[in-house]
């Protein structure tokens, strides 16, 4: 698949302190790119690259193959985690004049906005301004913002913080129409149940430097720990236990179940599922049976904690 | 450039919406005009007519004093001293002269006393003082056989005229003009740089604080962002110095004919009561002033406004970019009002008395103070290649602190928290 932005070895400092050392990442169109890292990772950092707002001290970075340049900020859609608008100006003109600083012609910015205010029922805000609405209301404006001008890659950062569940779900459904619509997303947060749910592709930034980029598929498959979650039923648990033993390491786990059997987390080693499968069946009734797959909330912490 | 004016246009709108903005602009007119009536009514009202007893021993000196508006001279040497001393404390007389009878006149020269309960003004003794003094050289001269109607014939009064190399003719006084046309400039400058600069670095705070900068900077170049609200600052300030001058203007004339106050210079009925010498001077200085190079003057007044202007705005907006709020300004606005104070200092005690000096020469070069002191110099005629290093270093200047201020705006406005030191700032330029 074509990449829509390529980040090539980009190291930026800021005076002593490295805050990204020899980045590159690939990020493929039409996919929603998580970018993740505790905080003072350098994804900030690397987010303002991307936007030209600040720029490297070495490395590049390609848009749609070309060179990133000031013509391709029209291209970019960002929604920064520290949201702002101008407190004291009207909802409407402050969007159009965002809108127009993205290069938009005023009739375009207009239409556009009007698309988007009637489908997220916030027509009525246009008169009012910033400071008369809410935190979650302003947020909805923001991400108006962020999205009208049509650009080709959207930079969301932590875009849920601030939505109550019934508005961050509508947000939800727009990023993934907008991806369907052929936008790239960038998405950086620290809410892994959302980068389950919506990435395609992850990259993992720690300590100024990437440790972990791919597709969601086979970082798993990188962190996957050959255990299986096994529940059986037998009459006698004691004598199984150190029959299995012998082959296998185990420890006993919990899990939520309606039988009262034993649960255990066991590790192939170097055996097959089949082989376990087998003394499974000849020592009791499996209830249970079924491979460990590290989420990536268990992936970002084994990650970055120090070992 | 779209962009530019684009923020241009919204930096002034916003400015000019601002209710505090609005009120200023038709509220300081007001103000400066009711004070102008009052002070005016103040200066109009007649202090009261002070009565001064004259216990005049001598018989020589009662007669020179002639009563007017102010003083009301009474004859009182036929009254007895403690009556009087005591009529002073009741208030009947402002004060006593007591002038004694001596035989040798030059005994008059100390032994004449005034007594009053308030001291008086220095300039009614030095009055006094003159009357009797002239009183007695003219009883000295005569007791000398002197004429002293041949002295007062023989008396010359020489007024030079004043005359430039290049021909024309000058009046004396004229020097007064020019340093008044120059400190209006000058002052006009300093007023304007010091409240628009701290409107825009108050913008560059908002805008900070707001976190709206990181939207608007991922869409434009900071350098531009700050351009565009300087310039929209500089527009709405214009603005709103054109109203001051307008409305100031009509509530003046206003103030002039309901009230009938004398708020400005002399009225014109006073003008047709001085003597034709007067008027014919009042002319000359009118064509002298007519004479000043006035488009030359205005021209170098928007030169040196420009240059200025925009230097210490940019000052501003970096000094806002570097701080999260207000009351962290203090410590870095400090180096740059000190630069303005001091050309203000210099135009007005230096410039205005050695218009050419060493140190009005050299201040007018440097680009910090050269707006302001250089435009008190020029209605004095500078030397034209002196203008020219003058400005040139001054757009130097200019560009650099443009530069400056641009790398501070740009790493200030991300920057969040705490409160920078100089040594950081200056760190920044090199991100």
């Amino acid at each position: 698949m074509k990449n829509i932005l390529e980040v090539q070895n980009v190291v930026k400092k800021y005076g002593e302190k490295v805050a990204l050392n020899n980045v590159s990442l690939n990020i493929p169109q039409g996919s929603i790119f998580g970018l993740l890292g505790p905080n003072g990772a350098g994804k900030t950092s690397l987010i303002r690259i991307i936007n030209q707002i600040t720029f490297p001290d070495s490395g590049q970075i390609l848009l749609d193959g070309e060179k990133l340049s000031q013509h391709h900020i029209k291209h970019i859609g960002y929604m920064p985690e520290e949201r702002g608008l101008y407190k004291s100006m009207k909802v409407g003109e402050q969007a159009l004049y965002l809108a127009q600083l993205k290069g938009l012609s005023k009739a375009e910015a207009e239409k556009q906005l009007k698309y988007w205010f009637d489908k997220l029922e916030i027509s009525d805000w246009w008169n009012k301004k910033i400071q008369e609405l809410s935190k979650g209301m302003a947020q909805k404006i923001q991400f108006v913002v962020t999205v009208l001008h049509q650009p080709k890659l959207l930079i969301f950062d932590e875009p849920f913080s601030g939505f109550d569940p019934v508005n961050a779900n509508i947000i939800k459904d727009e990023i993934l129409e907008l991806k369907k619509k052929g936008s790239t997303i960038i998405f950086s947060t620290h809410r892994m149940e959302s980068v389950e749910e919506l990435c395609d592709e992850i990259a993992l930034i720690h300590k100024s430097n990437k440790l972990i980029d791919g597709k969601v598929v086979d970082v798993k498959k990188q962190f996957r720990t050959n255990t299986y979650q096994v529940g059986i039923l037998s009459n006698e648990p004691e004598n199984f236990k150190s029959i299995l033993a012998n082959q296998f390491d185990f420890q006993e786990t919990n899990f939520k179940s309606l039988n009262n059997e034993l649960q255990l987390n066991i590790n192939l080693g170097n055996k097959s599922s089949n082989d376990l499968m087998q003394i499974l069946i000849q020592n009791g009734e499996i209830t249970h049976f079924t491979e460990n797959i590290p989420s990536i909330n268990d992936i970002f912490i084994e990650t970055v904690s120090p070992k | 450039m779209g962009v530019l004016s684009l923020i241009i246009k919204r930096e002034f709108i916003s400015k000019v919406r601002n209710k505090s903005f609005i009120i200023m602009t038709f509220v300081s007119p007001l103000l400066f005009v009711a004070f102008a009536v009052l002070v005016g009514y103040l200066s109009s009202l007649r202090s009261d007519m002070k009565h001064i007893g004259i216990h005049d021993e001598s018989g020589l000196f009662f007669s020179e004093f002639k009563s007017n508006d102010l003083f009301n001279y009474t004859d009182v040497s036929l009254i007895d001293e403690k009556i009087l001393k005591d009529s002073v404390s009741l208030k009947a007389y402002e004060g006593i002269l007591f002038i004694p009878k001596f035989d040798n006149l030059k005994e008059y020269e100390n032994g004449i006393q005034y007594i009053s309960d308030e001291s008086p003004s220095l300039q009614f003794v030095s009055d006094l003082e003159k009357t009797m003094g002239n009183k007695l050289t003219r009883i000295n001269l005569t007791n000398s056989g002197i004429d002293t109607l041949k002295i007062d014939e023989a008396k010359a009064d020489i007024s030079v005229n004043l005359v430039k190399a290049s021909g024309e003719e000058t009046v004396k006084g004229l020097n007064e003009i020019k340093i008044a046309i120059g400190a209006l400039f000058g002052y006009l400058i300093m007023m304007f740089i010091i409240i628009y600069g701290n409107m825009v670095m108050r913008s560059v705070i908002e805008e900070k604080t707001n976190r709206i900068i990181e939207i608007i900077i991922s869409s434009v170049k900071p350098i531009y962002l700050m351009m565009g609200k300087i310039i929209g600052t500089t527009l709405a300030g214009i603005l709103q110095f054109s109203i001051w001058a307008i409305v100031g203007g009509i509530l003046m004339l206003i103030a002039n004919t309901v009230f009938g106050l004398n708020t400005s210079s002399p009225s014109m009925d006073m003008v047709s009561e001085m003597n034709p010498d007067l008027i014919s001077t009042i002319q000359l200085y009118l064509k002298e002033i007519a004479m000043l190079p006035i488009g030359s003057l205005i021209f170098f007044f928007l030169i040196y406004f420009i240059g200025g202007y925009f230097l210490y705005s940019s000052l501003y907006a970096a000094i806002g970019a570097a701080v999260d709020n207000e009351t962290d300004t203090q410590q870095f606005l400090f180096p740059v009002i000190a630069p303005l104070m001091l050309a203000v200092y210099i135009g007005f005690f230096t410039v205005m008395n050695e218009p050419h000096g060493t140190v009005a020469t050299i201040f007018s070069m440097i680009p910090f103070t050269s707006p302001i002191v250089m435009l008190m110099r020029i209605p004095f005629g500078v030397p034209i290649e002196q203008i020219i290093i003058s400005v040139i270093l001054l757009f130097a200047t200019f560009i650099g602190i443009v530069w400056f201020a641009a790398k501070i705006y740009r790493v200030g406005i991300l920057m969040h928290g705490k409160k920078p030191t100089w040594k950081e700032l200056l760190k920044w330029i090199k991100y």
